[in-house]
């Protein structure tokens, strides 16, 4: 079976947020907001990043884009390795690889007009005459489905659908080959958000683009992503095809969160609430496994030694137990 | 069947505004029947919150309600004054749980305290001793703290808001909106903000409280998921018009109106494919005098623009469509 080329590959990502030393007053030590986490986007998909909120998920965004520095691991871009360098010479170097935030009307600038918005990536990258900004900025507009009226709009004349395309736009002018989404249907309506969801896909086919989705809607994540990688305090707990996921899921965090989905049509019993109370800050994480003091499965082994990551037919799942819980599934 | 505890009929708001007349509301109709849960279900800024408004007297300046009965427990809410809203209805017998619990508290002030507070103007215990009366209020609220599943209910008493997480928060708040043993609860999308796993466990404690305490609960929200796990009925609501209402299972299962059917095309669940609905909400400003989903609809007629259907009950469970294509035969030839 030959597997199209991974794009990106994390090895052992570690990054830790904050932390203050002072003479005087004790030391905060740093959160380890991500915490070893290795997995590989291959070309063309679109890989789910999953978790609840403080898991850690937007760090991870923000590191591969090159916005956060990493504390140690490796990040591969097309087999290159791209990490450990100073921050500006990151963003040079994953010049591929693109962000589209999670609050869009936040992330452009009230003050300037739809037009000089989009037009500032290709100025700052230089190379192109004014006449082909313009142009590449109308097409890109087309592709996101908006015309040039918009142009000379601003900001608070769009709606929440309108403007998410804009920040789509805005990076599309760039040919990106990755791009990070952060929530990107998150304060949208469900008639809006299943419109933006099918130009996510529409443009995945004609531009040749490989998406990480993060999200925790696990609705959306479920119809629109070929593989989905489950994020707890700061590791992945699972990863595998969407399919197989949603069908056979093996980590107890995962069974958890798939049975809080607020389905259409309630099961008539669910197979009891599996997890109760809330996660802890990554700061205070328990020892061993990191889902132990929530897991209903927890055995001594589980709280002494973190699983790792384990690969059994393309199925990642970090968990000591996943094979006897399976069975036990089976059985009953 | 008895008569429903909060009844909505034919309620009809406008705002003035720099830009002229925003008919923000035209024929808002339900009811919210005893011991039940109504989901109150549409998208942003179809009016949900105006209606939440309307209920609790709290209208934005110029607004203006101009046609319609918003009944309570057989009182019309609309023909009291400020005062009487504050002393014997809002956060007495009509309790609310808002969206964002930690813009409703305070943040410079003991949970405690706040509480308290509630208790000290829903409750106030004419001649009993200030000391005795907190004693009492305090004992209810750790109950009430104990019951919303608060972790150590006596520690939290003496912490401020910031030091809750976003669940432990609106457990508080829910626990706020009981204290004065409230009739109704009204909650405006109380469970957005929160994570699946968290948002299921505020889910089964609303359905919890309701049964235990005899409640009876006006849910909003634009989660159709989260209504089918908590609401008995549902009210869809479409650009201020109140388009479909009836058993959740049934609306769910068998929708009808063209909209309702439009919009849980869209639900990932159900989604062929992402399709979403084509074309805008109309203006509040410029609205059409029929059915508002008309222009966006694939089933209108000429007279979809121009008239409201007459309104029919379909079954005995109160299944309501506002929708000319399911007039009874004899109306649409009158």
């Amino acid at each position: 079976m030959s597997e199209p080329p991974a794009i990106l590959e994390l090895r052992d990502l570690r990054v830790s947020l904050g932390g203050r030393r002072h003479w005087l007053r004790r030391a905060v030590p740093p959160v380890p907001a991500v915490g070893g986490v290795s997995f590989s986007v291959r070309e063309g998909e679109i890989l789910g990043l999953v978790g609840e909120s403080g898991c850690g998920k937007t760090t991870l965004g923000r590191t591969v884009l090159g916005l956060q520095r990493e504390t140690s691991g490796e990040i591969h871009l097309d087999g290159r390795l791209v990490s450990s360098a100073q921050p500006k010479r990151a963003r040079v170097e994953r010049n591929d690889i693109h962000y589209v935030h999670q609050d869009a009307a936040a992330a452009l600038d009230p003050w300037w007009s739809i037009g000089r918005t989009l037009e500032e990536g290709l100025i700052i990258h230089g190379g192109r005459t004014a006449g082909e900004r313009r142009a590449r900025v109308r097409e890109m507009l087309a592709a996101v489905g908006l015309d040039e009226s918009v142009l000379p709009r601003y900001p608070h004349e769009l709606s929440g659908g309108q403007l998410r395309r804009v920040t789509l736009a805005r990076i599309l002018v760039l040919q990106p080959r990755f791009i990070i989404f952060d929530e990107p249907t998150s304060g949208l309506d469900m008639s809006v958000q299943a419109m933006v969801l099918n130009l996510l896909l529409e443009l995945r086919g004609r531009l040749g683009l490989t998406y990480l989705f993060i999200s925790h809607d696990l609705s959306v994540v479920e119809r629109f992503c070929d593989r989905v990688a489950i994020m707890y305090l700061g590791r992945i707990v699972e990863l595998a095809p969407t399919g197989t996921l949603f069908a056979a899921p093996r980590h107890p965090y995962t069974r958890a969160l798939l049975a809080a989905i607020p389905r259409l049509a309630p099961e008539p019993k669910r197979a009891g609430r599996l997890v109760q109370s809330e996660p802890p800050s990554t700061a205070c994480l328990p020892a061993g496994c990191a889902f132990s003091n929530r897991c209903p499965h927890v055995k001594p082994a589980c709280i002494s030694t973190e699983p790792a990551l384990e690969n059994v037919l393309d199925h990642h799942v970090a968990c000591w137990r996943w094979q006897e819980l399976r069975s036990d599934a089976r059985a009953a | 069947m008895s008569e429903p505890i909060l009844e909505i009929r034919g309620l009809r708001l406008a705002i003035k505004t720099d830009e002229g007349l925003a008919n923000v509301l035209d024929h808002i109709d339900f009811a919210v029947a005893r011991g039940r849960i109504l989901g109150l279900v549409g998208e942003s800024g179809c009016g949900k919150s105006t209606i939440i408004r309307a209920i609790i007297g709290i209208l934005p300046p110029g607004a203006e309600v101009e046609a319609g009965v918003i009944r309570f427990d057989g009182e019309d809410l609309l023909g009291l004054n400020e005062q009487e809203l504050n002393r014997r209805i809002r956060g007495s017998r009509i309790g609310f749980i808002p969206q964002d619990p930690y813009l409703a508290l305070n943040p410079v002030f003991k949970v405690g305290t706040q509480l308290l507070e509630i208790m000290r103007w829903h409750a106030p215990d004419e001649g009993v001793r200030r000391g005795e009366r907190n004693r009492r209020h305090r004992t209810r609220i750790l109950e009430l703290l104990r019951r919303v599943q608060l972790p150590d209910p006596e520690a939290a008493w003496e912490r401020f808001p910031h030091q809750f997480s976003g669940g432990q928060r609106q457990r508080l708040v829910i626990a706020a909106a009981l204290a004065s043993s409230p009739a109704l609860v009204i909650a405006d999308e109380p469970t957005t903000a929160l994570d699946v796993t968290t948002q299921q466990q505020i889910i089964d404690l609303l359905r919890d409280l309701v049964g235990e305490f005899g409640l009876s609960m006006l849910f909003v929200t634009h989660d159709l998921g989260v209504v089918a796990q908590l609401c008995d009925d549902l009210c869809v609501i479409y650009a201020g018009q109140t388009v479909e209402s009836g058993r959740t299972v049934a609306v769910l299962d068998r929708p009808r109106h063209p909209y309702t059917r439009a919009l849980l095309a869209c639900h990932p669940d159900r989604a062929t494919a992402f399709t979403g609905i084509p074309g805008a909400v109309p203006s509040p400003f410029h609205a059409p005098p029929g059915c508002r989903f008309a222009p966006r609809c694939g089933k209108a007629r000429p007279a979809c623009a121009v008239r409201r259907p007459r309104l029919v009950d379909h079954d005995r469970t109160g299944r309501r469509v506002d929708c000319v294509l399911y007039e009874p035969a004899e109306a649409v030839g009158a």
